[in-house]
């Protein structure tokens, strides 16, 4: 099993060696080094998975290997990889959805002049992802993290010749960043109290009760606030529609599938780690996004920039299910969700290539010239307006049921989410039968480019059939073997921490034995949740009317609107002006973050640059001017003592020789001379001594 | 008794004094090398005047006109090889004035 997770992780890794190496020299510039090293890891993913799931089919199951990686005195790291139910469900939506998105970039891409480097970066993102989801311990997560996060910086600013792609992936790094120093101080956190970095370890703290009360809420909301950013959560969710001036196929397989769901996975990965008071903060955040941006993805007419806003809000459902303790659901949702957002960004990708127009209004009647792409796009749509039958309407239902639950079970405000999240499954149907109303029906807008419009190639083609398949049975056989994934993907256990006494809540549940509710509920692991079976039972049935009500409503009114044309757009616009306006400005986040953030940070540099000239430089500029001076005194000193000194020595010696230079005068006779007069002072000498 | 009495050993000095001082007026004023030459040559008879004088008159063997006769072919060998240098210095020099030949000057 491990050889195999190993060959999983490393495959991707290896074709990203080879393409950066020798990538432009290969035939077709390496493109089938990638795609073959992806679907490879597939097809072992996909036998570890049905190993794990169906062979062991046990909710507890979990295994780890690990080895030593740091050893600082008595702190040890070890590196690792943790495989359970979920890692495998993660490893399989990461092949397939990398494997498929590799394969329509071989059309999508085609005559790009970096089309080798953008394999690479591919290959690069697929391994970090992998490793995120296989990571056993918090700071292997945390290299992942940043990891998916570089990569996504990268392929983002794939196009970097356009400024506005360059300004998008400094924008994503940085937003997210943001939430990274939350994640890294909650990691803090755990690794102060705790001391210990594997998931198991922690966990194990936290039922110990090393880490309790209001720091473990701080390191829940720090861990949360990494989720906010990665997972592009209100506030830190600008990031993401910017993200879309990289190639389609990464939005598809990045900023919608698998990097951005890496924060609904740490919510899930380290549920044990939060108390209420997190979950709650959880909940709203998740459910507040939903509804803000399924509301601005109304407005939108850039038919990225809708799936965009789309994503955005179904990470909202993702999150706000976990916070209300509907674990599985959360996950599923992710499962799901994987599927036909990377289906219908493909989608979106194939009917750009057209078209030559990311403008949804410019497009139109688009069914005639692409009936594959107009197929399966309309099955994805189903799926995410939640339509029974199809994936997205199990995993949407049983979050909505989750959340009503919830709202039950505590009251009052705490219906907030529920509510929220039934509003946005209404308006999610809305807007995205809008964008396929308006692309694939009615009469082409702009004749020009709809007469060059034509079907993609299969390479483009087949991975939207297959991720089509998926957003059917990605469930299992729907309404038969659909609990599937509930039944192996249960929450851990909960309820230590809050039993230590600051939930009041918690200690007026009934499901306090979190072992018999982990055992015996399907949505399992509530102990620290007031959440009980009757709750859930009562919770179904309203969720489930509720959420085919508004789906319903939502298609209908996007079929009278846009199908039909029997209500204005225009007009509604014209009547809802202020409401149409603040949705138009996306709430006006980006503007009061320019006011607020970038002019703030402005300002501060300028103060900064200001201290800088007049007391930094000053100092550093008076220093060199006393060191000036002191070098001109050392200077004299140097020239007219030591130098003196040398060069009077000099002097003397040349002056010597310039005097005994005279004797030498060349002449045989003049040297006679000299030495008979010394013969004749030493005879003269022995002589008269 | 006169300074030339041939049995006294004076005379020979007087002889071989008056050879050295020919001889040295000849090194450090002629200015043909080859006048200098001779002058040397003049200053090795007079110290073999001296050899054979003394052995004569003061040693009880032949050692000094043993030695007379070694300077002889010293001097033979000498002027041999003084010749040649001589020769060599016309040649470069075009002159053998030894006035002319400083090269060794600064």
């Amino acid at each position: 099993m491990l050889q195999a997770l190993l060959v999983i992780l490393l495959l991707p890794l290896a074709a990203f060696v080879i393409l950066t190496a020798v990538g432009r020299r290969l035939p077709r510039q390496g493109d089938v080094v990638a795609v073959g090293a992806n679907l490879a890891a597939f097809a072992v993913a996909a036998l570890v998975f049905v190993q794990v799931i169906f062979g062991i089919h046990d909710p507890g199951f979990h295994r780890t290997w690990q080895m030593d990686y740091l050893r600082l005195g008595s702190f040890h790291l070890e590196m690792g990889i943790w495989l359970d139910n979920l890692t495998a469900c993660m490893l399989v939506v990461v092949t397939l959805v990398s494997s498929m998105v590799n394969l329509f970039s071989v059309g999508y891409m085609a005559g790009d002049p970096r089309y080798s480097r953008y394999f690479a970066h591919l290959s690069l993102f697929t391994f970090s992802m992998l490793g995120l989801v296989l990571a056993h311990n918090l700071i292997g997560l945390y290299v992942f993290w940043e990891l998916v996060g570089l990569t996504s910086y990268l392929l983002i600013g794939f196009w970097f010749e356009k400024h506005s792609a360059s300004n998008a992936a400094k924008k994503a790094f940085l937003t997210t960043r943001i939430g990274d120093v939350g994640m890294f101080i909650g990691i803090l956190i755990v690794a102060w109290k705790i001391g210990d970095f594997t998931y198991e370890g922690v966990f194990a703290g936290i039922a110990r009760g090393d880490l309790a009360g209001s720091l473990l809420t701080l390191a829940g909301v720090g861990l949360f606030l990494g989720a906010v950013g990665k997972s592009a959560q209100v506030p830190l969710h600008v990031w993401l529609p910017d993200a879309m001036e990289g190639p389609t196929p990464v939005s598809a397989l990045i900023h919608a599938a698998t990097m951005v769901a890496a924060g609904v996975y740490l919510v899930g990965r380290l549920y044990p780690v939060f108390n209420l008071e997190a979950f709650w903060i959880i909940a709203l955040v998740g459910s507040i996004t939903a509804f803000l941006a399924a509301t601005i993805a109304i407005t939108a007419t850039d038919i990225k920039k809708v799936l965009a806003y789309s994503t955005i809000s179904q990470l909202g459902y993702m999150i706000a299910g976990l916070g209300a303790g509907a674990f599985t659901a959360g996950l599923f949702h992710l499962w799901t969700h994987a599927y036909f957002k990377a289906l219908l960004f493909l989608g979106a990708g194939s009917v750009i290539h057209a078209v030559h127009t990311q403008e949804m209004f410019d497009m139109g009647g688009l069914r005639r010239k692409m009936p594959i792409t107009f197929a399966t796009m309309l099955v994805a749509t189903l799926a995410i307006s939640g339509v029974p039958g199809l994936s997205g309407f199990f995993s949407k239902d049983a979050i909505l049921a989750g959340t009503l639950a919830f709202g039950m079970a505590y009251g009052g405000v705490r219906y907030l989410p529920f509510v929220l999240l039934l509003v946005a499954a209404g308006i999610t149907a809305f807007y995205m039968f809008r964008l396929f109303f308006v692309t694939f029906t009615g009469q082409p807008r702009d004749h020009h480019k709809f007469d060059h419009a034509h079907e993609s190639p299969r390479v483009m083609t087949i991975p939207l059939i297959v991720l089509a398949v998926m957003s059917v049975v990605s469930v299992g056989i729907p309404f038969v073997t659909d609990h599937w994934f509930a039944e192996v993907v249960k929450a851990p256990v909960l309820g230590a921490h809050a039993e230590a006494g600051h939930s009041p809540a918690a200690e007026a549940s009934p499901a306090a034995e979190p072992s018999a509710a982990a055992e015996h509920s399907p949505a399992a692991g509530h102990g620290a949740f007031a959440v009980t079976h009757e709750h859930e039972h009562a919770a179904h049935l309203p969720a489930l009317a509720g959420s085919i009500l508004m789906s319903g409503l939502g298609i209908l009114m996007a079929y009278l609107t846009y199908g039909r044309g029997v209500v204005s757009a225009a007009a509604w616009s014209r009547y809802l002006r202020p409401l149409y306006l603040l949705l138009k400005n996306k709430y006006f986040f980006d503007e009061v973050y320019q006011v607020l953030v970038v002019r703030t940070v402005l300002l501060l540099a300028g103060l900064a640059r200001l201290f800088d000239i007049y007391v930094v430089d000053a100092m550093v500029n008076g220093a060199g001017k006393l060191s000036a001076r002191l070098a001109w005194f050392v200077g004299g000193v140097d020239l007219f003592g030591v130098d003196g000194l040398v060069n009077g020595l000099a002097q003397t010696v040349i002056g010597f020789g310039r005097a005994a230079r005279k004797v030498q005068t060349g002449r045989l006779q003049n040297y006679v001379y000299g030495f008979m007069g010394i013969l004749l002072l030493i005879v003269f000498v022995k002589m008269f001594r | 008794m006169s300074i030339l009495d041939p049995t006294n050993l004076n005379a020979y000095l007087f002889v071989s004094t008056v050879l050295f001082a020919l001889g040295s007026y000849a090194i450090v004023s002629r200015r043909n090398a080859v006048s200098v030459l001779m002058g040397i040559e003049l200053v090795l008879n007079s110290a073999n005047v001296n050899f054979v004088a003394f052995s004569r008159f003061t040693a009880t063997d032949l050692r000094g006109q043993l030695f007379a006769i070694f300077v002889i072919i010293l001097a033979a060998a000498e002027a041999a090889v003084a010749l040649a240098i001589i020769l060599a210095i016309y040649h470069n020099f075009n002159t053998i004035d030894v006035n002319e030949i400083d090269s060794l000057r600064d």
